[in-house]
């Protein structure tokens, strides 16, 4: 039961939710930077939510399956070849032993996730599967290369050769354009006047050198009224670190656990998904949002995605 | 400032502030308080993460939410805090801060600034070294890569800038100086802290459990060792 890589695309990564309570030995989170297309593509493949997929970065690999597979693709939308014919994402599909599927570039959007039925079996490394690409923690190490054999755990179910005639729609899971939500922090007060108004007005360009660390925004530097002397501390996920430049950084799911530049917002939690989908050159726009309201839209969309990941359970159970 | 003040950073992350300085005392505060927020078992809580002054809580927010109360989880969850901090009751409770010996072989083979950091600091090498090891260290907090202690109580004599030019590569286990600070790194890693000397020790190891040799409110010594008592002990991942 293995997959072998026989072109790894740009930067593929094995990735659960993540490594969770170690933030006080440095080690870092990771996971899934866009958590609900991940969970999607889990739900889609029969799987547990936290089951280990991977996420493909712009340029999708090409792998060759030995057993007879269910997968599902969901994320940024790309080409999905099986043996050069073409399939959907957002839908169970099933591969037979000895073919290939082919991921190909994205045509908008950054990340695409796929789950294979029964997961990657990867050993899990301080209770986790994902690979902190920055930290070189994790599965492998480091991210796919031609020729690895990604083996995939056994469930004794699901492998049957099935035809799927359905899809989900993307449309609430993916979005590459949308203002993001921005809560206030620590250090919005000491922007400057013109700064302040430029955080929101602004276009933001999405960097070169963005990553899972943190996606890097050109644009009319930004300043504070007066420097300040930070000392180093807690960092988290979303957070907008305004460093000498003026050109914003909002920090990925990779980010080191402390730092010391001043923090001019925080993206809604809601919205990192939506933030990870930025690619280099894609703009970026920030909408004000206060904590309850971020709160309030965050409980709605797990709402939403636990109806569909049970709508889909449904369907797979009910077989086609 | 003194008084504890607390941020929310994110829909699942409070930050508690004792101050906004580097100070033994204050980071001593802030471990005592850690110590007492493990202790008490906090419902949901998924991290307890101590800096320099400032204490993250990073927590599931259903936990703390409370659809009949007006509170934010936030709120609920600083009330909690406070409790716990102001509770005379528990001061006797904490574990006793462990002494960690790191072993280290200071020599320009292993330390390439050594030499250059005794002349900033108008030392010779051996009287560099020695007041390096003569003084008592505690671990501030963890940070910048797993595993990489930032310690607090340099002599500042000892006190000497970071390079100019950053490394590209310093290797795993070197001791190094930047301004106030010292530390060790835990693998090979970019780095412009000065390089004085290097364990054998592995500081980070996830197959280990806990993974890192050092943890925050540790106390660190130590210990002058040679090239052979190094290659002894090497344990370095290759």
């Amino acid at each position: 039961m293995s997959i072998e890589v026989l072109k790894p695309g740009l930067l593929t990564t094995p990735q659960d939710f993540g490594r969770q309570g170690f933030t006080h030995l440095g080690i870092g989170r990771a996971g899934a930077f866009d958590a609900p297309a991940y969970r999607l593509a889990n739900a889609l493949a029969g799987n547990a939510r936290d089951a280990c997929a991977l996420e493909i970065t712009l340029l999708g690999p090409t792998l060759r399956f030995d057993c007879d597979a269910c997968i599902a693709v969901t994320g940024a939308p790309l080409s999905v070849q099986i043996d050069g014919v073409e399939h959907a994402m957002w839908s169970p599909l099933f591969i037979h032993a000895g073919r290939t599927l082919a991921l190909a570039a994205m045509r908008s959007g950054c990340r695409t996730y796929l789950a294979v039925h029964g997961g990657f079996d990867f050993e899990p490394v301080l209770g986790s599967r994902s690979l902190d690409v920055n930290a070189a923690l994790g599965p492998l190490q480091r991210p796919l290369r031609v020729g690895d054999a990604l083996r995939i755990r056994e469930t004794g179910n699901g492998s049957r050769e099935m035809k799927f005639n359905w899809s989900i729609d993307p449309r609430p899971w993916f979005d590459a354009e949308s203002p993001l939500r921005l809560l206030p922090a620590t250090h919005t007060h000491l922007l400057d006047a013109e700064s302040r108004q430029a955080l929101f007005s602004q276009a933001f360009q999405v960097s070169n050198d963005s990553n899972r660390v943190g996606v890097r925004l050109r644009g009319v530097p930004l300043r504070l009224d007066t420097p300040v002397e930070l000392i180093s501390e807690a960092c988290v996920a979303g957070t907008l670190q305004l460093p000498p430049s003026g050109e914003p950084i909002a920090l990925g799911v990779e980010h080191p656990v402390s730092g010391g530049y001043p923090r001019i917002g925080q993206i809604a939690a809601v919205d990192l998904p939506h933030l990870a989908q930025r690619r280099p050159g894609d703009a970026i726009r920030f909408a004000p949002c206060t904590l309850d309201e971020a709160r309030q839209a965050l409980r709605e969309r797990e709402r939403e995605l636990r109806e569909m990941e049970m709508l889909i359970a449904t369907r797979l159970q009910q077989g086609a | 400032m003194s008084e504890l003040t607390a941020e929310p950073l994110s829909e699942d992350a409070l930050l508690l502030r004792f101050d906004d300085s580097i100070d033994p005392e204050v980071n001593a505060r802030v471990h005592a308080a850690a110590a007492r927020l493990r202790a008490a078992h906090l419902p949901g809580m998924v991290d307890i993460a101590p800096s320099y002054a400032g204490l993250l809580l990073r927590f599931d927010p259903l936990a703390w939410e409370d659809a009949l109360a007006d509170e934010s989880a936030h709120a609920r969850l600083l009330a909690s805090v406070e409790t716990i901090l102001r509770d005379p009751c528990t001061t006797a409770r904490f574990p006793q801060t462990r002494v960690v010996e790191i072993p280290v072989c200071y020599s320009s083979e292993f330390g390439p600034d050594l030499d250059e950091a005794a002349r900033q600091a108008q030392l010779s090498a051996r009287d560099f070294i020695a007041r390096h090891t003569a003084a008592d260290y505690s671990v501030a907090m963890v940070g910048f890569a797993p595993g990489f202690p930032y310690l607090l109580g340099l002599d500042p004599i000892l006190h000497v800038p970071r390079r100019a030019t950053p490394r590209t590569r310093v290797p795993a286990g070197s001791v190094a100086i930047g301004g106030a600070q010292t530390g060790i790194y835990p693998r090979e890693l970019p780095g412009g802290w000065r390089i004085i000397g290097r364990t054998p020790l592995r500081l980070f190891d996830p197959q280990r459990d806990p993974p890192c040799l050092l943890a925050p409110g540790d106390r660190v010594r130590f210990r002058a060792i040679d090239a052979d008592e190094f290659s002894a002990r090497v344990s370095h991942p290759a």
